[in-house]
């Protein structure tokens, strides 16, 4: 172990860290509204949409995000819409999770118990009232340790960008690692790097868990 | 101290030879769960061959008294014997230190239980309910263990339900499957921790008439948590009453049920029979 | 049509590692799961430290992460170098076994203490108390998060393109490459990942089916799905 090279690596490592938070955040934000679009859609439009969206997510979901993220890199542009690797990336990330997403975002709804549609039909609450202030915010409490760990899960997921040419933390590391032959050292780094992330994030959902009920 | 009928067996036919050893010796035995002490220096014998009931309001230590016989929980202080042998400790060089977990299984042999919420194996059937425990732990043949089961299912009456399933079993069908179970262990004693109250109403008589028999054709000994007041005069010899993690009061059912001695078992009694 | 009646036999080659690698991947997971899991469970604190480490381990790197390492960095450090193949599966089944364990140890300790405390009654020894009352009955709740864990292995194999094993991804970039065909080949390859995750979705049902029947439970879920009665299967495996 070479940890000289490792203090030396340090800049391009946290310039790889940014692109991964960078691609994490925003394909996360992308997720969470196109899953509960998702939702929205499976909800309430008629059959011959609602069936056909719940089969496309169900091809999504079981079909691997790697080829996913090849698609829309390489299929795209040949359609005439070109993308920065970035952008593709965060395109595919989010809409691999919303797919996840829009499931959470299903059981925190159907969690809510019937009692309380029928409470709310008993008030005769307007059907926004209804959603605003007596489902919605029940059913989020439900759900947010849920979607914890998918933004986990998704940082997790990030390194595979690095097949796109994203020049994110296992881009960084590999090129570092090749140019120097020195990849015991960069991978390792970003081995620990995850771990870390991993292990402390996964102490902050128990912390969620805690003050929300868990879908 | 409790008021106790002259170490605990002056009015106890069945013990009537003071030298004999008791099978069950508490001996200041405390319990507590966190700040809550539930058994506070509990002291008493139980004699080979008695049938003892344990009554009291809740939490009152009665089933935290079986627990600790069957090693489900373990003594703060003191120390619990089992026909002679420590059974919450046990002897290094002479002393007596905590017991291993093996120790533990050497001596709880002798102890059977029935729970109140039935604790069948739902990946089993009934036949292997019975069968599986006398084949792993006493290495009992196949044949055997079925024959034993086989004949222990005709006296609690499901003879033909061998090999069902136990959720295709009414409650108080699989809490005499359960009776059935605990038996084909040939203990020598028996726990009954409030067996009858998850049942339903109408299947608690089938359930206390098969306690009943066991009681009529065996001599083992049996410790039993009931609310069944009918059933303790019955089939015990004697009647512990407990309140707050201490003996109240300790004699034979007859004298105890019609003229208890201590306010607190009057009370209780009375507010059991409004109740019942 | 031409480009699929051609390509079918390269595809199917491809198939073949992607599916080789999820068998042998899933079959270490599975162990990892069971062993890393019982011993999640048991009372002495450094079994449960060591069980716990593996799995903070193991999940917090990603199978592609871990992947390069076993492939590159190892190397380094043992002079021995792995087979592309052998490193995903060893990838692959680490990481998800950590998942795996994950659901084991929940699965057992979602077991009524009742259970356990009848096996004390009946003078099991723990080991037989954990085989014969506790495992039968926590396999059925281990059962639907198995089924998603699968999935996510097979779907992480994905990976092993990567480093150069031929697996349906491997296929279809090189198919992109010859043809200029670029979504016909991703699109061959997603129909077949797409059609290997539900027979694997299909036979986990089965399994489920007879696992809740050994407990005599009846509650089977359709082992057809139709997208208004859909559920289970649709969670990342081990994220709850």
């Amino acid at each position: 172990m070479d940890w000289g090279f490792v203090g030396a690596a340090v800049p391009d490592l946290l310039s790889g860290l940014r692109y991964t938070l960078l691609a994490t955040a925003l394909g996360y934000v992308l997720a969470l509204v196109l899953g509960l679009a998702v939702v929205i859609v499976r909800r309430g439009a008629p059959r011959v949409v609602a069936t056909p969206v719940f089969w496309v997510m169900e091809f999504i979901r079981s079909t691997p995000l790697l080829v996913q993220l090849f698609f829309v890199f390489y299929v795209l542009p040949s359609a005439g819409v070109s993308l920065s690797p970035l952008t593709a990336g965060i395109i595919a990330l989010g809409v691999h999770y919303a797919a996840y997403t829009a499931e959470v975002y299903r059981s925190g709804l159907d969690g809510v118990p019937t009692g309380q549609w029928e409470a709310a039909r008993a008030l005769s609450l307007p059907g926004g009232r209804t959603w605003g202030a007596v489902v919605l915010p029940q059913a989020v409490r439900r759900v947010i340790p849920a979607l914890g760990n998918y933004l986990i899960a998704m940082f997790k997921d990030t390194p595979l960008l690095f097949a796109i040419t994203v020049p994110e933390l296992l881009f960084e590391a590999n090129r570092l690692g090749g140019e120097n032959f020195k990849y015991l050292e960069t991978i390792s780094a970003v081995g620990v790097l995850f771990i870390a992330v991993s292990v402390l994030s996964a102490a902050g959902i128990r912390l969620l868990e805690r003050r929300y009920a868990a879908v | 101290m409790p008021q106790s009928d002259d170490n605990n067996s002056a009015e106890v036919p069945k013990a009537r030879e003071a030298e004999e050893q008791p099978l069950v010796r508490f001996e200041n035995v405390v319990k507590r769960y966190g700040d809550n002490v539930v058994l506070d220096e509990l002291d008493f014998n139980v004699l080979p061959g008695q049938r003892v009931t344990l009554i009291g309001p809740s939490g009152s230590g009665k089933t935290t008294i079986l627990r600790l016989l069957m090693t489900l929980e373990q003594v703060d202080d003191g120390v619990i014997w089992v026909d002679g042998d420590p059974l919450s400790h046990m002897y290094r060089n002479g002393a007596l230190v905590r017991a291993s977990q093996k120790h533990q299984r050497g001596v709880r042999k002798k102890i059977g239980m029935v729970f109140q919420q039935l604790n069948l194996f739902p990946n089993m059937t009934v036949r292997r309910n019975i069968t599986e425990a006398p084949v792993h732990t006493l290495g009992m043949s196949r044949d055997e263990a079925d024959e034993r089961a086989a004949e222990l299912l005709e006296m609690v009456g499901l003879a033909d339900r061998i090999d069902e399933h136990p959720t295709r079993l009414s409650g108080g069908q699989q809490q005499r499957v359960a009776i059935a179970r605990a038996l084909a262990m040939r203990p020598e004693i028996l726990l009954l921790d409030e067996v009858t109250s998850a049942l339903d109403p109408e299947l608690v008589a089938g359930v206390l008439d098969v306690l009943r028999e066991i009681a009529r054709t065996t001599d083992i000994t049996m410790l039993a948590v009931t609310h069944e007041m009918g059933f303790a005069k019955d089939v015990s010899h004697r009647v512990l009453m407990f309140d707050r993690g201490q003996i109240v009061e300790d004699g034979p059912p007859e004298r105890i049920f019609s003229e208890p001695r201590e306010e607190r078992t009057k009370s209780f009694l009375h507010a059991v029979l409004e109740a019942g | 049509m031409d480009f699929f009646v051609e390509s079918l036999p390269i595809y199917l080659n491809g198939a073949w590692y992607t599916l080789l690698i999820t068998v042998g991947g899933c079959a270490l997971a599975f162990v990892i799961s069971m062993v890393v899991g019982v011993v999640g469970t048991l009372r002495n604190v450094l079994a449960r430290v060591v069980a716990l480490a593996y799995v903070e381990v193991f999940r917090g790197v990603a199978a592609l992460v871990l992947m390069f390492w076993l492939f590159y960095a190892l190397p380094l450090l043992t002079g021995y170098r792995l087979e592309p193949v052998l490193a995903a599966i060893l990838a692959l089944g680490l990481n998800v076994g950590a998942y795996g364990a994950e659901n084991v140890r929940g699965a057992i300790n979602a077991v009524p203490r009742g259970q356990y405390e009848a096996g004390i009654a009946l003078n099991f020894e723990p080991v037989q108390r954990m085989r014969l009352v506790i495992l039968p009955q926590a396999w059925a709740q281990m059962l639907p998060t198995f089924g998603n864990l699968i999935i996510e292995l097979m779907k992480g194999s994905a990976v092993v393109s990567l480093i150069a094993v031929s697996d349906l991804t491997f296929v279809a970039q090189q198919m992109r490459t010859f043809s200029g065909q670029t979504l016909l080949a991703f699109l061959g390859a997603l129909v077949m990942y797409f059609v290997i995750a539900q027979v694997f979705q299909f036979l986990m049902r089965l399994a489920e089916r007879r696992a809740n029947r050994r407990l005599g439970r009846d509650l089977d879920k359709p082992l057809f799905r139709r997208a208004a009665s859909a559920t289970g299967g649709t969670s990342k495996g081990g994220e709850p």
